[in-house]
């Protein structure tokens, strides 16, 4: 309750905010229209009108949500104009991603805390690759994959791979590396084998750092799907039908691309907020 | 089949060269070599097996030939480095992380819209947002002032976050101190609340140094004059000149680790006197 109120305040400040702009910035297009047809507009027909014109400069909320509403609840999921089957290509892009960066960045971790060549060698190129900006460089890795043969689902999943297993990294070093100095050595008087080590201390202990930067890693990872749909020419995905509303200037479809987006996104980082949190009440953690 | 040989033999000696390494006392030469060494294998192997395996350029060019670029076509690079770097990522940077800093502040005295923005600031934080890119350049036009725009929306909410959190970073006891000294709102400020959320403040300023480039660098994907990083990227991509293409990659590279490190050093010179800073040398 504490939380809830101020949160609630603050989303309707957003909104009135929202409406504001949407008169501020639509008001040239509508008295423009307005001078041509020779009429002069009261202020609330200008209003009405910046809140209900076909591509406005802002749309107003309830035109994304009609927008939305219509392109979800009453298109055929399989249809191309279907923001569900939009969704859809990009979801499958994103978690097959998320699972590869997951386990890259798993395995890297306990490469890194096991051996001490690859702490030394590998661990500041982790850190050096992602101050490269990989959206960059998007395009290319899809031309070039396409030209090996590979094209669909892969190559954009690729990008959030690269996105995502950066966080896990760290996280997952960290997280094996939480254990005190007490607890392994209690393992030890217990002769502990070093597999009995990972699987019975390290890997558990590493649970709460793990989820942490699954969230972080799942959210890189829809941006990442999103970017790696834009070069390969707007055919199908969330980011093609930002590209395709950006070329024809439809921005009641960005918008609700956009929201829908965010959607994808807060479920996801909650469903693994849940998992997290079952998980660890069975394991005793939280 | 020389050069695949060659590469094998190279890549042998790196692992050979950094076990040696990793078992010598950790010292500064070391941790600094084995790293270089990791990085050169892989350059010389990519170059090795790039030529003995004879792949096209147009699907991976061979580091020397992407160096040839770079030297040749330094004039474009550097005009496309002012365009998406000077002009847009860094000018955005300064904006959005100067008006997320003072919007930290403002909201920091009202504790009821520091609860309402903190879960909404992290929520936002999580969003794609990148995906408002195609709306600021249609807002703002193809020049830079919509890349800034891109990166002032990326930059701002990490940057609010990190600031807030960090303002609330003060014990009871130091808060006490402070008031017994008399010191009113402004003086707790800069003398004890602003050094204590330093910490945090540089790390949303690292968090935005990344965002920055990719901002400015994806927001030309949309449309942009004739000139800029992202926009050479894709047609070169188109043109099949790959070699120029990956460059750019080396300067954005450069250009994401010069900013990220710069950020550090900063955070270095500020923050001495922070733990995570005191242990290392």
């Amino acid at each position: 309750m504490r939380t809830i109120l101020p949160v609630l305040t603050v989303l309707a400040g957003i909104f009135v905010i929202w409406y504001a702009a949407a008169v501020w910035l639509n008001a040239a297009w509508a008295y423009d229209r307005a001078g041509r047809a020779g009429v002069t507009l009261s202020f609330s027909e200008l209003v009405a009108d910046t809140w209900a014109q076909e591509k406005p400069k802002l749309p107003a909320p309830h035109q994304v949500a009609a927008e939305i509403w219509e392109t979800t609840v009453e298109k055929k999921i399989t249809s191309k104009r279907s923001l569900v089957f939009h969704s859809w290509v990009t979801l499958s892009a994103t978690l097959l991603g998320f699972a590869l960066g997951t386990a890259l960045g798993v395995g890297l971790a306990v490469g890194i805390v096991y051996n001490r060549v690859m702490d030394m060698s590998v661990m500041p190129w982790v850190i050096a690759s992602q101050t490269i900006p990989i959206l960059a460089i998007a395009p290319m890795i899809i031309v070039v994959l396409n030209a090996v043969g590979i094209s669909g689902l892969l190559p954009k999943a690729i990008i959030s791979m690269y996105l995502s297993f950066f966080p896990v990294v760290v996280g997952m070093v960290k997280g094996l590396r939480s254990p005190d100095q007490m607890q392994l050595d209690q393992m030890r008087t217990w002769n502990a084998s070093p597999s009995q080590m990972f699987w019975r201390l390290r890997l558990p202990s590493s649970m709460p750092y793990l989820f942490t930067s699954m969230k972080i890693a799942m959210a890189a990872s829809l941006v990442g799907a999103i970017v790696g749909e834009l070069p390969t020419g707007a055919v199908a995905g969330l980011g093609a039908r930002l590209l395709a509303g950006s070329y024809y200037g439809q921005t009641i479809q960005i918008w609700s691309a956009l929201l829908m987006a965010a959607a994808l996104a807060a479920t996801l980082v909650a469903l693994i907020g849940l998992l997290q949190r079952v998980t660890l009440k069975r394991m005793g953690m939280a | 089949m020389a050069w695949i040989v060659a590469g094998f033999v190279f890549w042998a000696l790196g692992i050979w060269a950094n076990v040696r390494l990793a078992r010598l006392p950790r010292s500064r030469a070391t941790s600094l070599a084995v790293p270089v060494i990791f990085g050169v294998t892989i350059v010389v192997v990519w170059e090795c097996m790039v030529r003995g395996l004879n792949v096209p350029s147009v699907i991976l060019p061979p580091p020397s030939a992407i160096a040839v670029r770079f030297a040749a076509s330094t004039h474009i690079l550097w005009e496309d480095f002012v365009q998406t770097v000077i002009k847009g990522a860094l000018s955005g940077y300064v904006m959005g992380c100067g008006a997320a800093f003072l919007t930290a502040i403002a909201v920091d005295r009202f504790p009821f819209l520091q609860r309402g923005l903190l879960p909404i600031g992290n929520f936002v934080a999580a969003l794609p947002v990148i995906g408002m890119a195609p709306i600021l350049v249609m807002w703002f036009g193809f020049d830079w002032q919509s890349k800034a725009a891109i990166v002032v929306v990326m930059v701002f909410f990490p940057m609010l976050v990190n600031t807030v959190q960090g303002l609330q970073d003060t014990s009871a006891m130091q808060r006490d101190l402070m008031h017994t000294y008399a010191a009113g709102y402004w003086p707790t400020l800069f003398y004890l609340r602003l050094p204590a959320a330093m910490p945090f403040i540089f790390n949303g300023l690292k968090i935005a140094t990344t965002l920055a480039l990719i901002g400015a660098i994806v927001a030309e994907f949309f449309g942009s004059p004739i000139r800029g990083m992202g926009f050479r990227i894709s047609t070169s991509v188109g043109q099949l000149a790959l070699d120029l293409v990956w460059a750019e990659i080396v300067v954005a590279a450069l250009v994401g680790s010069f900013f990220y490190g710069g950020v550090a050093l900063l955070e270095k010179a500020m923050t001495f006197w922070h733990p995570s800073q005191r242990g290392r040398a």
